[in-house]
């Protein structure tokens, strides 16, 4: 077993209304960020697990993310990276 | 008849709860514990309104996993009667017990206010004691309600009558305005495929007493007493 950190973002589903982004899309370009086009916001998590390898910390991501981190009807989420510790 | 009405750590309208089951409608009511694996032989859930968990990660999504809510999943799936108002919605879509998800307000505001609903079935075993296409009035007091769920899950909820009740505008509330959080198609409730569980945002159990205002909430609990009874 080693230890991993993992990264994983989690999104609101593209084409889902997302009135937090476009909240904050309006701020930029208040402040005169004319050149965004659009934001999404969501949540950035970092776990710090233990696994035999990287690919078992994946594995085990996966299932958190799809059992509670995000939520399937409205999210997607991305392991953005693993790394041993 | 015993309703039982669990207490996650941040529900706060469990105790309006209890009071619309035991004062306004004379029945029996006991808390339960989200600790607890035990419904006290209660014949109808409640999963009240308020902040499980202090909304982290999803609104009820951390209540979700409680240890209670297995007995009150199991519950479910026997055709035991599951109400979840609010919060209690929130938990029971999180839970899987109903399709679909509640997201934050399309103003990004917590709206507290009486609105207007119409009741889309009167059919089911909470509603019967409403008729099809009544214009009722309840609070919502919520910042997370925008009901949402893919096309193919609202055609069927709509096809199949699931859909009992939808925000509606009225004299008071303009065309544009009803809806209090953008939820699509103007759901406002929503019930399973079998008919025993029911989400819904707005609160039926702060409408009981007309010193309140309009009881319009009551005949929900009624509805479920001649059912449960019967």
């Amino acid at each position: 077993m080693s230890r991993f950190r993992v990264a994983v973002q989690v999104v609101p589903r593209r084409g889902l209304l997302d009135p937090q982004g476009k909240a904050v899309a309006d701020a930029l370009h208040t402040l005169g960020f004319a050149a965004v086009a659009s934001v999404h916001v969501g949540r950035y998590l970092v776990l710090e697990l233990d696994a035999p390898d990287s690919d078992g910390a994946r594995a085990m991501t996966r299932e958190m993310c799809e059992r509670l981190l995000a939520n399937p009807v409205t999210e997607d989420f991305h392991i953005a990276e693993v790394s041993a510790e | 008849m015993k309703f039982g009405i669990v207490t996650f750590p941040g529900s706060n309208c469990d105790y309006d709860a209890y009071r619309a089951v035991v004062d306004a409608l004379g029945e029996e009511a006991v808390y339960l514990w989200h600790k607890d694996h035990d419904l006290q032989g209660s014949d109808v859930v409640i999963l009240p309104g308020g902040f499980s968990y202090g909304d982290y990660l999803r609104a009820g999504a951390i209540a979700a996993l409680s240890p209670v809510m297995r007995e009150v999943i199991q519950h479910a799936r026997r055709g035991g009667p599951v109400l979840g108002i609010c919060n209690g919605f929130q938990i029971a879509c999180e839970a899987r017990l109903l399709p679909g998800a509640l997201l934050r307000n399309e103003s990004l505001k917590f709206v507290c206010a009486p609105i207007t609903l119409r009741v889309e079935n009167a059919d089911t075993r909470f509603t019967s004691g409403y008729e099809r296409g009544q214009l009722i009035t309840l609070p919502v007091a919520h910042g997370d309600g925008r009901y949402s769920a893919d096309e193919e899950t609202l055609d069927r909820l709509e096809g199949d009558g699931h859909v009992v009740f939808r925000y509606a505008p009225d004299r008071l509330q303009a065309e544009e305005s009803y809806n209090p959080n953008g939820s699509m198609r103007d759901i406002a409730g929503i019930v399973n495929r079998e008919g025993n569980v029911l989400g819904m945002m707005p609160h039926p159990e702060r409408a009981v007493d007309p010193v309140l205002g309009r009881p319009d909430g009551l005949a929900l609990f009624e509805s479920l007493l001649q059912h449960v009874a019967a």
